[in-house]
């Protein structure tokens, strides 16, 4: 493995007594996509001001490419930033906007025009050079944003919540462009955001935070299906959380209302007649028989939710009420409210809560 | 940023707040010198309230403020009835007036008070067709127009503003649907909802119009600034509490629009 | 059936017929009375400027404007006096908003700050004059302190509050309060991030200034020049209140002529506030053309 490019090495950042940041340990390797995600509060925006140089950490240190950064200024760490309210000048053009950072740095007219036109080609706005910010809607201004911090050809790229001031379809486009244009850059990236579906969609690693401490570091895949912590499997995704009581520790056997289950995963050491919290994604469960699925359980349907391209169903299971997802299927009719059924799923997806 | 605040930011605020804070403190001070029956002393000079009671107890300070307070909302209801008819039916029907107007508001701060009172005298003299100066009324009537037209820029953007966090032509369908007229819609609907608004002009109006110098005296008109002026030439620790007295007025006028605002509504309850 | 056409056809010709008229109606007092006691007079004067006592146009009264040196040394005074106090009033008056918006004070600063400003603005006239006598006149406060207590005697180096620069400190009183009241909503208006991005793309602090912060700023912090230049210019009850008629600023000598002290001729003091329209308005020309000129990215 190459060394990290940035490493973030326990870091630690107090305003007065109030702790935001504690113990925060963090490798990137070069060209990596990872994501901070949690929710507003939770120390990850202040992590990203500590790798741009906005606030200084307590603690700890703060690596860009093997040299110790901690103590850099801002305009001496060679970054690039992306904010969520766009802050474009406002006084500048498009053009005058992206060459910004050509011209601190001294660059000449001639290279500071052909990068412009280079980067106005890059997020597809080629025309738009001479316009001023006012004159772009919100999506063209971040895609702008986006073009002037990567004009000066940073090592790093930070975004903080660059897609959430944005209307839903543009967020959907802008994210998979920043991630081709990524890509295509190979630009080491880190992205804050509270939106898990944007962190899934778009990270090579996230980072999931919550109350300042690092609750997860891993692969979008097992962050949904490995989820580590209580915290990180309720925020990330919906779960239907099931009260049971341990049958029989040895070989998982656990009670769930009127229907005994088995757990693959670990009980971590609960005894006989321990209360012990499952977790079931709604997608990993099915109405009846389905390949694959070796558990049931059994309850009443309650509420059925047309949502086009799946059915979000409710089963009252006596205790609780779950949700699960079935594909939409013009052939077969959706669940009747009210009907008895079966819901089943793969004991190897039950997830036990810590 | 840095808790507490940056050295140079104290630092200007505190030349700020001597160069500000000085005069109040030694206009008090100018006030209260007083050799006879002093109340207290500090470094051998003696003080006292006396001369606020020599000023409060003037016959002609009594009656150039009464007077002046008259004139004060005497402008503030012709400002009121100018205004806020104006700026309600520009939004509502005439939105492309809206630049004209505001032009026209903003006059007043370009015209000297001086100059606008020079041309009232020479165009509505006695021998004008419309004789303002022939009559003492009239020319309290001219004063009062006067002021209006001083306070008029001030006027229009308070009720302007207020009436941009009211959406005017959903409630004028809103009235109008129910049966009201024009006089009822505007009394009775809009008024009512930029009241805040026009409060906060009318005690500016107050604070400029309470003390106002130029128009009073050229107009020989007894009013509080004219009545100031003269006592300054005449006395000499009179004009000190005057000038107290005069602080504490707008400071009153000021807190009045800084405790309205608090009950202004911020944005327009629209749909979209 | 009957019922309803009638009440159509009272109703429909009713509301076509009078639509135009009503919608001016509307703004008719607005413009009357703008005309009747802000244009005409205006106008009356700026006419007058132009004629004769026989009504026959001339330049002469505009000419003597230029030739009488004692006319001509008030227009350069007030122009003086308004210039600095308008230029140190906004510097000053933007630093304190800088202070207060960006300087990281508590917020009980900044509310005290504008509240203060909100009065001191307001607070001109007569009692302004008042209030400087008592610091810095010959038996003022801070005189008297200076003389006592540091030996210093103000009025012996040459100090003289009647002065044209007395008259600066004086109107700085409620110029400076007045920019700031004015500048600290624009200065509200420069977003943080904007530092924040100006340094992560490896501008220095001068640079961020130079190239974002000074131009943004530069159309409000000139058009507030120039409100406080006119406000200053056509400023006298503070002047008169202070030295009498003995200063010689436009405005006194305007005051002055209409009272029948001096001059005597109703036509020169038509030119005098003919001049003192065309400075305040050639001011603002000058700031509406700047603005629509080299602003274009103002919306």
């Amino acid at each position: 493995m190459a060394a990290p490019f940035l490493s973030i090495q326990h870091v630690k950042k107090s305003f007065g007594d109030n702790t935001v940041v504690q113990d925060f340990n963090l490798d990137v390797e070069p060209g990596e996509f990872v994501s901070f995600l949690g929710p507003s509060g939770c120390g990850k925006t202040t992590v990203l001001r500590m790798v741009a140089g906005f606030e200084e950490p307590t603690a700890g240190k703060i690596f860009i490419a093997g040299k110790d950064v901690t103590n850099l200024k801002p305009n001496q760490r060679n970054i690039g930033m992306v904010f969520q309210a766009y802050a474009l000048f406002p006084n500048l053009t498009v053009a005058q906007n992206i060459a910004f950072g050509l011209k601190v740095a001294g660059a000449s007219k001639a290279d500071q025009d052909k990068r412009v036109a280079e980067m106005l080609n890059i997020i597809k706005l080629p025309q738009l050079g001479d316009r001023y910010p006012y004159q772009l809607s919100g999506g063209q201004q971040q895609r702008v944003a986006l073009a002037r911090a990567l004009a000066p050809s940073p090592k790093l790229l930070l975004l903080d919540e660059p897609l959430s001031a944005l209307d839903a379809k543009v967020r959907v486009s802008l994210r998979d462009e920043i991630r081709s244009i990524q890509k295509r850059l190979g630009i080491t990236t880190i992205f804050v955001t509270h939106d898990q579906e944007e962190a899934l969609s778009i990270s090579d690693r996230i980072v999931v935070m919550y109350g300042g401490v690092a609750e997860q570091v891993a692969t979008p895949f097992e962050i949904y299906n490995r989820p580590s912590t209580k915290f990180v499997a309720n925020f990330v995704g919906t779960l239907n959380v099931l009260e049971g009581t341990v049958v029989d520790p040895a070989l998982g056997k656990v009670r769930v209302n009127n229907d005994e289950i088995a757990v693959k995963h670990s009980l971590n050491g609960a005894k006989r007649g321990d209360a012990v919290s499952l977790a079931l994604r709604p997608e990993a469960m099915a109405l009846g028989d389905y390949s694959g699925h070796d558990t049931e359980l059994h309850g009443k349907i309650t509420d059925v939710h047309f949502l086009g391209s799946v059915i979000r169903v409710r089963v009252n299971l006596g205790a609780e009420t779950i949700a699960l997802d079935t594909f939409n299927n013009s052939r077969t009719p959706p669940p009747t409210i009210g009907d008895s059924t079966k819901v089943t799923f793969a004991s190897n997806d039950v997830l036990v809560l810590h | 940023m840095r808790k507490g605040g940056a050295w140079w930011a104290w630092l200007t605020f505190a030349i700020g707040a001597t160069y500000f804070l000085v005069p109040l403190i030694a206009t008090l001070e100018f006030s209260m010198r007083q050799r006879n029956n002093p109340v207290f002393s500090l470094f051998g000079q003696g003080y006292s309230f006396g001369v606020f009671n020599n000023v409060f107890g003037d016959p002609r300070f009594q009656q150039t403020f009464t007077y002046s307070v008259l004139a004060a909302i005497f402008t503030i209801l012709l400002g009121v009835l100018i205004v806020v008819p104006t700026a309600y039916w520009v939004r509502l029907r005439m939105p492309y007036l809206r630049p004209v107007i505001e032009f026209v508001t903003l006059l007043p701060l370009v015209i000297p008070a001086i100059v606008i009172v020079f041309g009232y005298i020479r165009m509505y003299g006695s021998n004008s067709m419309l004789p303002f100066l022939g009559t003492t009324g009239g020319t309290n009537v001219l004063l009062v127009i006067g002021y209006a037209v001083l306070s008029l820029p001030y006027m229009y953007r308070a009720v302007d503003t207020g009436l941009r966090t009211v959406d005017v032509p959903t409630l004028t369908e809103a009235a109008q649907i129910l049966g009201a007229g024009w006089t009822t819609i505007i009394a009775r609907v809009i008024l009512p909802n930029v009241l805040i608004a026009v409060l906060s002009g009318a005690f500016l109006t107050f604070a400029i119009v309470i003390g106002e110098f130029t128009m009073a005296s050229l107009l020989n008109r007894p009013a509080f600034g004219p009545y100031m002026q003269n006592l300054g030439a005449n006395r000499a620790y009179e004009p000190a509490a005057l000038a107290i007295i005069a602080f504490a007025l707008t400071w009153g006028c000021m807190a009045m629009i800084q405790f309205l605002s608090r009950y202004a509504p911020r944005s327009a309850n629209r749909p979209n | 059936m009957t019922e309803q056409t009638n009440v159509a056809t009272m109703a429909t010709p009713a509301v076509s017929k009078t639509r135009l008229p009503t919608q001016w109606l509307g703004v008719t007092p607005f413009f009357l009375f703008a005309v009747l006691f802000l244009v005409l007079p205006t106008m009356y004067l700026i006419i007058g400027a132009f004629q004769n006592s026989d009504g026959q146009f001339t330049l002469a009264n505009i000419r003597q404007l230029f030739l009488d040196p004692s006319i001509r040394a008030s227009y350069w005074v007030s122009i003086k006096i308004s210039f600095w106090s308008a230029v140190l009033g906004a510097l000053v008056g933007l630093a304190i908003a800088l202070a207060i918006v960006r300087g990281g004070l508590p917020n009980w600063v900044r509310s005290a700050t504008m509240t203060f400003s909100g009065v001191a603005s307001n607070f001109a006239g007569v009692p302004l004059a008042f209030a400087f006598i008592s610091t810095l006149g010959r038996l003022g406060l801070v005189t008297i302190i200076l003389r006592d207590v540091f030996g210093l005697n103000l009025y012996t180096t040459g100090f003289n509050l009647l002065s044209s620069y007395g008259l600066i400190l004086v109107y700085l009183y409620f110029q400076i309060p007045l920019m700031v009241v004015i500048i600290t909503p624009a200065l509200d208006g420069l977003r943080k991030e904007w530092g924040e991005a100006a340094a992560t793309l490896g501008a220095t602090p001068w640079q961020f200034w130079r190239m974002v912060l000074i131009p943004v700023l530069w159309p409000s912090f000139l058009g507030t020049v120039i409100l406080l230049f006119a406000n200053a210019f056509g400023a006298i009850a503070t002047a008169y209140a202070f030295t009498g008629s003995s200063l010689n600023i436009v405005p006194i000598l305007l005051y002055a002529q209409i009272r029948g002290d001096v001059l005597n001729d109703p036509h020169l003091g038509y030119a005098l506030a003919f001049g003192m329209i065309f400075i305040t308005g050639v001011a603002n020309t000058f700031y509406i053309w700047f603005r629509t000129r080299s602003e274009r990215w103002l919306k």
